[in-house]
């Protein structure tokens, strides 16, 4: 099994270092293209790797770029959003911790199919060692040539710089992210225009997710049709899978896309721990749709999740057992969403807080009959369509999904008046 | 005023920037880390040398969650709330440091050392529960584990 992504991280995670890099053939795509691809040969050859985003919404990589105009003057923007703050995901903190110049490797190639000039890492606060990694990183790539003027005698030119952010789950959202660095609130923007067209300062820019830009080294080196084959579905490449609740060995795995939950659940993360029984999962982190013991062999990709009634998301799974309360479980994550809203747009301003009381007097005993009701017309009413930003609609799919999987014990709190699971020791 | 350092890091921070306001979140945390949080007068000083008003300044300061415009102690304590970590019983480790500290989330200790806050997911939900001190992250924290980690910091 390839593992393209992960397989050079050295056991105690320590990152490489350019020489280190270099050794596991490290910015030999960088000169490969250097020596000779045409912006346009790359973009290409992305689109037929057919990669999606591992940011959450799996938009399709290669179509994403094109949408860059490719002959006006002036800067463009290429940035790797390094934001990861989706409850429940620690994929990326791996991929910058321990492999930050194949990160920068991918940023430089990506650049240069779109021409861009200029990039970003947009990296979250609390990861301290990935930005120590990624200077360190950054100074060995200026003085080895890789950036700069004249990358590597191709007359291609790109500065590089780290961001790191101060703290809002919405600077993960794109455009969001792009009014953060140009230094206002993280508030989203409408679209059109798109960042492709107008981003930041008003010039053409992508946003990438880590794990997304880390791949593109190995599809320049190796082609789309060894890409291809590296998963088990017709949704390409490898996926870093993670898996956390009460399970033996919880973790993170590179593994082919379309691996089935039950695999994950039972032989990467050695099972349900000792007295708790699976009752559901959510597959992607917080803002995903649960899935049920029905879906364990569910393959873990884009499509068959979708089908499955969820999304991949972040495809790092967060497990629920039978000794957490679902309604407590759900109440953390919009308490969560209630929180981080940015209140630009009044639905997700007023009606997750809204959602957020109700669940916590459902927990402390004191709901009433007409509060599901309640719950049922925020899913729709802050669903997709009814907000500005993809947050609210992301806050929705935990709830409704458990409204539909876990109703009855949303019934049992209201009638029981107090939370069965509290009664009995377990959350 | 701004210090001499304080203005070479700010100058720094604008030079990646082709608009000079678009360095002021970088403003920010240069004060910060300087003086631990941003004061009022801080943050006139930062608008008056970014060319924005204060008023638009705060709103930017106060939209973000690790910009403090409060005091704060020598360090600070975050506890990740997020659902993981929720999963696996981070209301114990709360308790205690709530309990040994003396003091609620949003509080420092009378002697400086320590804030307590809530945080978001810290992205390590592998290893829930999770806090961190500072810049220091800890995993997998038992609270039996609680004394030694908090020794370290003076
Ligand atoms: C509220 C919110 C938070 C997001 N946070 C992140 C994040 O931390 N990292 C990320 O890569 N994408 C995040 N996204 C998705 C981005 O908007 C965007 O789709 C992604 O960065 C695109 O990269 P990709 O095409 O490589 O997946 C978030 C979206 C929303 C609505
Ligand atoms: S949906 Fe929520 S986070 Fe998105 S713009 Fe509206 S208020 Fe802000
Ligand atoms: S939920 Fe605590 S680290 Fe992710």
């Amino acid at each position: 099994m390839e593992k393209p992504l992960t397989h050079h991280i050295r056991d105690d995670k320590r990152p490489l270092d350019l020489k280190e890099y270099e050794k596991v053939g490290g910015y030999e795509a960088l000169r490969k293209v250097m020596k000779g691809m045409s912006p346009k040969a790359v973009q290409d050859l992305v689109k037929e790797s057919n990669l999606r985003g591992r940011g959450g919404a799996g938009f399709a990589t290669g179509l994403k770029w094109s949408f860059v105009p490719m002959d006006v003057p002036g800067p463009k923007y290429l940035i790797a959003n390094a934001d990861e703050m989706e409850p429940g995901t620690f994929k990326d903190r791996i991929l910058l911790e321990s492999t930050p110049h194949q990160l920068i490797e991918g940023m430089i190639l990506s650049a240069y199919a779109i021409q861009a000039d200029h990039s970003f890492v947009f990296l979250r606060w609390a990861y301290k060692t990935a930005a120590q990694a990624i200077t360190q990183a950054l100074r060995e790539a200026y003085e080895a040539g890789y950036l700069g003027k004249n990358i590597l005698g191709s007359g291609y030119n790109l500065e590089m710089h780290l961001h790191t952010g101060v703290g809002r789950y919405m600077c993960g959202e794109e455009t969001a992210l792009l009014n953060s660095l140009e230094g206002k609130r993280a508030t989203p923007r409408a679209k059109p225009p798109f960042p492709q067209i107008s981003g930041l300062f008003g010039k053409p820019t992508i946003v990438n997710n880590v794990e997304t830009l880390c791949n593109i080294p190995h599809i320049v080196n190796k082609g789309s049709d060894w890409f291809r084959t590296l998963s088990r579905t017709t949704d390409t490449g490898t996926k870093i899978y993670g898996v956390s609740g009460k399970v033996k060995k919880p973790g993170a795995w590179e593994l082919p896309l379309g691996v089935t939950m039950r695999e994950l659940i039972e032989e990467y993360a050695g099972g349900m721990q000792d007295g708790v029984k699976f009752r559901g999962a959510l597959p992607g982190g917080a803002s995903t749709d649960f899935l049920v013991e029905e879906h364990l062999d569910v393959k873990m990709d884009y499509t068959h999740v979708a089908q499955a009634g969820s999304r991949l998301g972040t495809g790092t799974l967060i497990i629920l057992d039978d000794k957490t309360c679902p309604v407590g479980f759900v109440q953390n994550m919009e308490h969560f969403f209630a929180q981080e809203s940015c209140g630009f747009c009044t639905p997700c301003r007023e009606g997750l807080p809204w959602v957020d009381k109700i669940l916590a007097s459902l927990d402390l005993g004191e709901g009433r009959e007409e509060d599901l009701k309640l719950l049922d017309f925020h899913t729709k009413y802050l669903g997709p369509g009814n907000t500005f930003c993809a947050l609210a609609p992301g806050a929705m799919e935990p709830l409704q999904s458990a409204l539909k999987y876990f109703r009855k014990d949303f019934e049992q709190h209201v009638h029981d008046h107090r939370c069965p699971w509290k009664e009995n020791g377990h959350r | 005023m701004l210090s001499t350092a304080e203005i070479h890091e700010i100058e720094e921070a604008i030079k990646v920037v082709p608009v000079k306001k678009a360095a002021c979140i970088e403003a920010l945390k240069v004060v910060q880390a300087h003086r631990r949080w941003i004061s009022d007068e801080s943050l006139k000083d930062v608008a008056e040398y970014m060319k924005m008003t204060a008023e638009e300044l705060d709103s930017v300061a106060t939209f973000y969650n690790m910009l403090f415009r409060k005091p704060v102690g020598r360090h600070i304590i975050l506890v990740c709330d997020s659902v993981s970590c929720w999963v696996m019983g981070y209301d114990k480790l709360r308790d205690q440091l709530i309990q040994k500290l003396g003091i609620k989330y949003g509080q420092t200790t009378p002697d400086d050392r320590f804030t307590l806050l809530p945080n978001c997911c810290l992205g390590t939900c592998d290893t829930a529960p999770a806090m961190m001190i500072d810049d220091d992250l800890y995993k997998n924290v038992r609270i039996d584990q609680l004394d030694d980690i908090l020794k370290k910091y003076s």
